[in-house]
């Protein structure tokens, strides 16, 4: 029964390793759908973590502390918006002075809470009746938050609003050829606007997971670069919310491995898997390249000025 | 043309050096004025903190020797970084290219038998190839298999950020250093020499403004310069040229790279004298240079400047660290403010602002 309680724990907590990683990449994948690249991801999820964790410890309710969390990291993606948008300035540069913003506010913010673990965290859940089924109860449907399952609902949710909705079409034309759905009279940078805030809220929720519920304390530099990964999994997931499932439980297999084979390899060799793994993963994919330049969003990172081009 | 209230905003194209110059001091001012919350959030008086500031960096000249000590790596990294954005290769990685230089110079500072006088030139050396190594993958990547260079370069820092924490902790770690992560202190022979009274390491500093000039004359009077900038400026027209992308991206990023590598060679060879944890030794100068790069506008000269700049906030840092108790991610703040307002106002520079006479006014509003 060794290995099976291993895999157990393994998958369960592997699981809640890859839901951060799952937020943060839907979100990213609304704002690139509409052709904003956001590079801040990692201090939009670094201030919601801080965020999560000040209002959880203040107020004793780590669901207040999440809406706070979502909602720092939508104002940190509106002023990226605005920079890259309205401003039209280059949005790779925008991302990563949003990041260097939000890891230095968070740390300096942070510096009287450090180490300090939460009092009272996001409680677990076992789903009623499910949880009761052998192995898979144990490995699935016990010992997950809430945002595990709302995390993967919403993929799905999201899959159907950007697919199937004329909302999605709205958003999928704007980042695809913004002129053509400027002449429809569909408002680009509106558009623009609300996929790249909502994905700043989800990002948001992703950091403040990690504080409130994976391990709930404060940190600094708690968000451990998951930020970039979340740009990686966006190309890996092909835009696509529903694949990003599957791959952000991919990078929480990895992540989680990282601390379970300590006992065969060097822990510090361990924790570069995940970051080597995301370029090693590139690259693979990257052999069908043809078919991924098609996926891509045409005009991303492309600021849209009307009349030119 | 545009008007705003009693002014006319004309575009133009390229702004004369003088906007760029004041826009970029603006940006800087502003953010300086952004960054005043946080010393009132810490009960401190933000004029009086920023005179103090002003006093102690610039009081003496071991103090504001602190400001040229920071800029040595922010100028070996910036001035690599305007060449590689000048190809609109997005690298993020001088980060993890300082630190496969410390790792390299270290190895040859502590376990390779030769002779002292050849020690030092050894370290730069294979500071530079590890350097230079580190900033050809992701070329490699980005050419073979289509990976996304800001990725693939940002990816490898935290690899090379492990490998260092590994070999630290590990196979490396000094038997002397007891607790410490730290390798042993290197010999004598393989330490950089100091400016009297400071900790101004001379040589690393004098090879960053030599390869600056020598970058700058590239990319301004060179043939492989010139097909830099187009592959930057115009990728459809390089490829219609005929300009082979892979070779002059590999060249680019040897030369990045190599020069991050430099920066680390001269971080464990002039400051520290040993390997030790990652963020001591590359310290966030690899993003800064970002900004460096980018506030010199892929000028490698004026990157020499720019740096000069950030060694001030750094230093500054250090001061505010020990004299005011205030944190250091202060200057992560306020390095990202400046970058923020920096690209912000680029759009003030693509138009021409003039006082409209009344009968301009309307003619203003009739044109587009």
């Amino acid at each position: 029964m060794g290995w099976a309680n291993w895999l157990i724990s393994t998958v369960s907590r592997a699981l809640a390793f890859g839901v951060p990683l799952l937020w943060g990449t839907l979100g990213e994948i609304y704002a690139e759908r509409s052709g904003v690249v956001n590079l801040g991801v990692e201090g939009m999820m670094i201030l919601g973590a801080f965020m999560a964790f000040a209002i959880t410890q203040q107020t004793g309710h780590p669901g207040l502390g999440l809406v706070c969390a979502a909602l720092i990291g939508g104002l940190a993606a509106l002023l990226h918006a605005f920079v890259t948008i309205t401003l039209r300035a280059n949005q790779y540069v925008s991302g990563l002075a949003l990041s260097m913003f939000g890891l230095g506010l968070a740390g300096l913010l942070g510096r009287g809470w450090e180490g300090k673990p939460l009092g009272k965290p996001l409680p677990t859940l076992a789903i009623p009746g499910l949880s009761q089924i052998p192995v898979l109860g144990p490995m699935l449907f016990q010992d997950q938050t809430i945002l595990t399952y709302l995390g993967i609902v919403f993929a799905v949710i999201l899959w159907a609003l950007l697919f199937h909705t004329r909302w999605g079409i709205a958003i999928r034309s704007v980042g695809e050829n913004p002129a053509t759905a400027d002449s429809l009279g569909i408002n680009v940078t509106r558009v623009r606007y609300l996929c790249v805030v909502f994905g700043g809220l989800l990002a948001g929720v992703g950091g403040g997971y990690l504080s409130v519920a994976y391990r709930p304390s404060w940190t600094e530099g708690m968000s451990a670069g998951m930020g970039w990964i979340v740009i990686a999994l966006t190309i890996f997931a092909s835009w696509d919310p529903v694949q990003a499932i599957w791959g952000a439980f991919f990078f929480g297999v990895l992540y989680h491995l990282s601390y379970r084979l300590q006992a065969f390899l060097a822990p510090e060799l361990l924790k570069l898997m995940p970051y080597l793994f995301a370029i090693v993963v590139l690259a693979v994919s990257g052999f069908g390249r043809a078919r991924w330049r098609q996926r891509a969003p045409g005009a991303l990172g492309l600021p849209y000025v009307r009349g030119e081009r | 043309m545009r008007r705003v209230g009693p002014f006319l905003l004309e575009p133009r194209l390229a702004a004369p050096r003088y906007v760029v110059f004041g826009v970029s001091i603006f940006a800087v001012v502003i953010a300086l004025l952004a960054a005043v919350p946080v010393f009132v959030g810490y009960g401190l008086n933000p004029w009086q903190a920023y005179a103090a500031i002003g006093r102690g960096v610039f009081g003496s000249w071991p103090s504001f020797s602190e400001v040229i000590r920071r800029a040595i790596p922010l100028i070996l990294c910036g001035v690599g970084l305007t060449l590689a954005f000048r190809a609109q290769f997005w690298n993020i990685g001088a980060e993890g290219q300082i630190l496969a230089g410390a790792v390299a110079a270290s190895g040859v500072a502590l376990f390779l038998p030769v002779p002292d006088g050849l020690r030092l030139p050894l370290m730069f050396l294979t500071g530079f190839g590890a350097g230079a190594i580190w900033g050809l993958i992701p070329v490699l990547l980005r050419v073979k298999f289509g990976v996304n260079d800001v990725i693939s370069t940002l990816m490898l820092n935290y690899v090379m950020s492990y490998i260092v924490e590994w070999l630290v902790h590990g196979p490396w770690k000094g038997p002397t250093m007891r607790g410490f992560a730290y390798t042993d202190a290197f010999p004598l022979s393989a330490r950089l020499s100091y400016l009297p009274n400071t900790r101004v390491h001379w040589l690393t500093l004098a090879l960053g403004v030599a390869l600056a000039v020598f970058v700058a004359f590239l990319l301004a009077r060179t043939r492989t310069g010139y097909e830099i900038r187009v592959v930057g400026q115009n990728p459809d027209a390089a490829r219609y040229a005929g300009i082979n992308f892979a070779a002059v991206l590999s060249l680019v990023m040897l030369i990045s790279g190599g020069l991050a590598g430099l920066a680390g060679v001269g971080e464990v060879a002039g400051i520290h004298w040993r390997l030790r944890s990652p963020s001591h030794i590359s310290m966030n100068y690899g993003y800064t240079a970002i900004i460096v790069a980018w506030l010199a506008r892929g000028s490698p000269i004026a990157a020499i400047f720019t740096a000069l700049l950030f060694g001030l906030i750094f230093a500054a840092g250090d001061y505010m660290k020990t004299t005011l108790s205030l944190p250091f991610q202060i200057t992560g703040v306020f390095n990202g403010l400046v970058l923020f307002f920096l690209i912000s106002f680029d759009i003030l520079m693509l138009w021409r602002v003039r006082l409209a006479r009344k009968e301009k006014i309307w003619a203003g509003q009739t044109g587009s």
